[in-house]
């Protein structure tokens, strides 16, 4: 279709649209944000007529790239090492996706422009194409692949999972509370717009360079979608900046979304490049490169920074923390520490780290040695059953962390952890972002405005706190996590499936109890806890 | 003579971990173990559907983590009043998922983008008679209304709040087809405007916003919209609606007279419509018919349902019987309003009787 004919073709099209005169429709989910003076933005335009078959067309590339990976034999040159932390992302990804074909109705009802309700429409089937091609994929890599233990029972584990949690708020937060803080500023502006960029377009690259060449088919083809969806948050956004009412509201917004974005996507895809990848060629980009390059630069400063012409405030000093915490304070090797601490509580397995993998760590981030490399040497010592207990109850100098009451990350930069008494308990916050986003931005007032559509924390949001003073065997039998043989654990803190005497068992997980920090946190004395607090983040150095 | 930079790529490794390399604990273990599938065998569309939306009632063991500033978060069985027993065992019977999405409605742009060029080929529109061509203009014009509003403030609304990734994405797949079926009709009206004939593209606004006969139309359409109730607004849509309203206008009388009237083109383009309708009806009927069923809330969702009729069909048919003079504009009237009438509160019985439920006295009057 040409240009011309696309732009008669999309006026016509809006021609679809009327205003109600009987009856509005309903607002089954509120915002606090007012549009009654927004200009008419027009979003990218796009028809059905030409959207399906250019899907289509895209779909087949993607089946036909699978096929062909089946008869080349693709499985026999991927990494295990790669291959296993795909089971908690694609156990995660998919929710997020789905969800944000939910929130769309959200953001329909909020913004009065029907010409972004067509672009909205668009998105939601792109949005369910991308969740069940990416269940596709994962139940390709169950009946493929060596290990399909953990593929197999996906979605039950990122349901009662530690680490399925963390991901489930990306996704939750889109279709919840305020429609325009879920559906725009935190799905739209922030998750789609910056951070796809390395879950999408940055992880693919280093499954390809792992032997793996159809995550970045299936994800390159996803990602193609995402410039639709960035065109629809960002009129949705101008729309919302024509009030000044609205400033608070986005200011507040982009800092919550921010964080949480850094604070849950860093640590996931950081961990899957930086520790699921074999490939160490000196050149090669750490993650902390990848993010200057798609994130600092691509988004914040080509999207987020030309927002200040507008009077926006953006969150410069977020930004720069968050590349503070990557590459000055560990956060994703804290992350990746923390994974590997809990591996008989995942459903699936961790590579130990050689030598080779220290070399390139302390070239990429110096002082890694010195902070993470003898934790490492102990998880590959202890890496087999019989002698010794898993890694989280030996003595190895680390301390099981606390959990961040919103992020659900632990508190791994442990100077930076925040305690305060909230809703009458004690909960304990990775950064004073993540305590203000609990105590001051997810509240029915903000700023001493009334906001009753924003959202709440809610739920079990410690995972601990379900298992507490539980065996660790029982622990992982009620989850789940236990192969066919009825014994076997999902989970192992190492890679070799050929000699059954290292595969850990129910048997040798028996013995050890485990217990939640936020519980005991609460049943201490006053006393009891400053110190404990203040040797808890006494604990925490920054990396050299 | 510029210096070449060394190229720097990842090496291959050959690491035998193929499916069947070893034999260890779980290494055959290739179905998701997480759900039952209907059959002996998962399909494909359970595979990549069920449990994608978590529910607390299943595996999600923390709750929804986050809450709306009035109530719960995720996907609350009190957003409607209807009640099963196990939301999850509604399938789609169109097994819808990526591929048939975009097979299904790309085959049809084909059909219809194929059908329009030779219509401009064939100069199609050149033999139509000018009250036919006022039929469509006004007519099929005000209808592409009412499918959109369908499409973008019932279907895609409704596929926020169901209980079950099965509900929710077959309600998706569903405004996917509304809104393709809207656009088709509103590029169809565009091929017109610029055809050699008097067509005027722009008459459809005024007709549906103003036109006696269309109005009642209008304003069911809108009373469906303001409906809070997912369940409330999928029964009142696709099992009320659309028998009483939409199958009137489109199969009992676009469908019935266009070839008569000399047009081959608009029953091609609306017989896509009424494709989809088919398939949409098929997830519907099978979602209402589980609720019917019910062993614990049957009865009960039964006597809802009753409710929702009694106040949907009087809306329905007031919106039907205001269509009645249209059955008279055009040239050749080969079907009366009284036959379209009855044909479609006759299906509307049938698939009441399916549903078991029982007729409203309002379908005798």
């Amino acid at each position: 279709m040409s240009r011309q004919s696309l732009t008669k073709a999309h006026a016509k099209i809006t021609e679809l649209s009327w205003e109600p005169t009987f009856a509005t429709p309903a607002t089954r989910f509120g915002t606090d944000y007012t549009f009654e003076k927004a200009p008419k933005k027009d979003p990218l335009k796009q028809i059905m007529r030409s959207y399906f078959p250019m899907e289509e067309e895209k779909d087949n590339r993607v089946y036909g790239a699978m096929d062909g990976a089946i008869r080349g034999n693709m499985f026999r040159q991927v990494q295990q090492r790669w291959l296993e932390w795909q089971k908690l992302f694609l156990s995660i990804i998919p929710f997020p996706e789905i969800s944000a074909a939910r929130a769309m109705p959200m953001a329909i009802d909020a913004v009065p422009n029907p010409e972004i309700h067509n672009g909205l429409a668009v998105q939601m089937i792109d949005e369910v194409r991308h969740s069940t091609i990416q269940m596709n994929l994962k139940r390709l890599y169950m009946n493929n692949y060596i290990d399909p233990a953990g593929f197999d029972m996906t979605e039950k584990a990122f349901a009662n999972n530690y680490a399925g949690t963390i991901g489930r708020q990306f996704g939750e937060g889109f279709i919840t509370g305020d429609a325009i803080t879920a559906a725009n500023i935190y799905l739209t502006v922030v998750a789609e717009t910056a951070f796809t960029n390395t879950l999408f377009v940055a992880m693919p690259d280093e499954a390809a360079a792992n032997g793996d060449y159809l995550l970045p088919t299936v994800f390159h083809s996803v990602q193609s979608d995402e410039s639709r969806h960035i065109s629809n948050g960002y009129s949705i956004l101008l729309m919302a900046l024509a009030d000044e009412r609205n400033r608070p509201l986005l200011e507040r917004d982009l800092r919550y979304a921010w964080w949480n974005n850094h604070c849950v996507v860093d640590a996931a895809i950081g961990t899957f490049i930086e520790y699921g990848t074999k490939d160490r060629r000196k050149d090669r980009e750490s993650y902390a490169e990848m993010w200057r390059r798609w994130i600092y630069d691509d988004y914040y400063r080509s999207y987020l920074l030309p927002l200040e012409k507008y009077g926006l405030t953006i969150p410069h000093d977020l930004v720069e923390e968050a590349w503070n915490r990557i590459t000055n304070k560990g956060y994703v090797h804290e992350v990746a520490r923390f994974f590997a601490t809990g591996w008989p509580v995942n459903y699936w397995r961790i590579d130990a780290m050689t030598d080779k993998d220290f070399e390139w760590f302390e070239g990429k981030y110096p002082g890694w040695y010195s902070k993470y490399g003898k934790w490492w040497e102990n998880y590959n010592r202890l890496a087999y059953p019989g002698r010794n207990k898993p890694i989280a109850f030996e003595e190895v100098g680390y301390q099981y962390p606390h959990r961040c009451w919103t992020c659900m990350v632990p508190c791994l930069i442990r100077e930076d952890m925040v305690t305060e008494k909230v809703d009458d308990q004690w909960r304990t916050y990775c950064s004073e972002t993540c305590y203000w986003t609990d105590a001051v931005a997810f509240r029915g007032e903000y700023d001493g405005r009334p906001t009753p559509n924003m959202g709440r924390l809610t739920g079990f949001r410690e995972w601990e706190t379900l298992h507490h003073n539980k065996d660790l065997a029982d622990i992982v039998q009620d989850l789940g996590y236990v192969r066919d043989d009825g014994k076997t654990l999902i989970g192992q803190p190492h890679l070799d499936l050929d000699d059954p005497k290292k595969l850990w068992t129910l048997d040798d997980v028996r013995g050890n109890t485990f217990m939640s920090p936020n519980v005991l946190l609460n049943e201490m004395s006053d006393a009891e806890r400053e110190a404990h607090v203040a040797a808890y983040r006494a604990n925490g150095t920054t990396a050299a | 003579m510029t210096e070449t930079k060394q190229r720097s790529f990842p090496t291959i490794e050959f690491t035998d971990s193929e499916a069947g390399a070893l034999e260890f604990p779980s290494s055959t273990s290739r179905a998701y173990n997480y759900y039952k599938p209907a059959k002996l065998r998962a399909t494909m569309y359970e595979d990549v559907t069920v449990d994608v939306q978590p529910d607390p009632e299943r595996h999600l063991s923390q709750g929804w983590i986050y809450g709306f500033g009035d109530g719960p978060g995720g996907y609350p069985k009190e957003w409607t009043a209807a009640e099963s027993s196990n939301w999850h065992a509604f399938l789609d019977p169109n097994e819808e998922w990526d591929q048939t999405i975009y097979r299904n409605n790309s085959a049809v742009v084909h059909q219809v983008d194929l059908c329009l060029q030779n219509a401009k080929r064939a100069r199609a529109y050149d033999s139509w008679n000018p009250a036919w061509l006022k039929f469509i203009e006004r007519n099929l014009g005000a209808w592409m209304h009412a499918e959109n509003g369908l499409a973008l403030h019932v279907f895609t609304s409704i596929q926020r709040s169901g209980p079950t990734n099965m509900i929710n994405t077959a309600v998706a797949v569903n405004a996917a087809h509304k809104m393709r079926f809207a656009q088709d009709l509103a590029l169809f009206n565009l091929d017109l405007s610029e055809a050699d004939v008097p067509f005027d593209g722009a008459a459809h606004k005024e007709v549906w916003h103003s036109a006696p006969e269309w109005q009642p139309t209008r304003e069911v359409v809108e009373r469906l919209t303001a409906v809070g109730d997912w369940c409330e607004l999928l029964f009142a849509t696709n099992i009320v609606f659309e028998q009483l309203v939409g199958s009137l206008f489109r199969t009992e009388l676009v469908m019935q007279i266009a070839a008569r009237n000399g047009d081959y083109i608009t029953p091609t383009i609306v017989g896509t419509g009424e494709y989809d309708y088919d398939r949409d009806l098929g997830y519907t009927r099978n979602l209402f018919r589980l609720l019917t069923r019910d062993a614990e809330y049957g009865e009960s969702n039964k006597a809802l349902f009753g409710e929702w009729l009694t106040t949907w069909v009087p809306r329905c048919l007031d919106a039907a019987h205001a269509l009645q003079p249209i059955w008279s504009q055009p040239a050749e009237k080969s079907v009366t309003f009284a036959s379209s009438l009855d044909a479609a509160k006759q299906k509307f019985r049938s698939l009441l009787e399916d549903l078991g439920l029982d007729s409203p006295k309002e379908l005798d009057q």
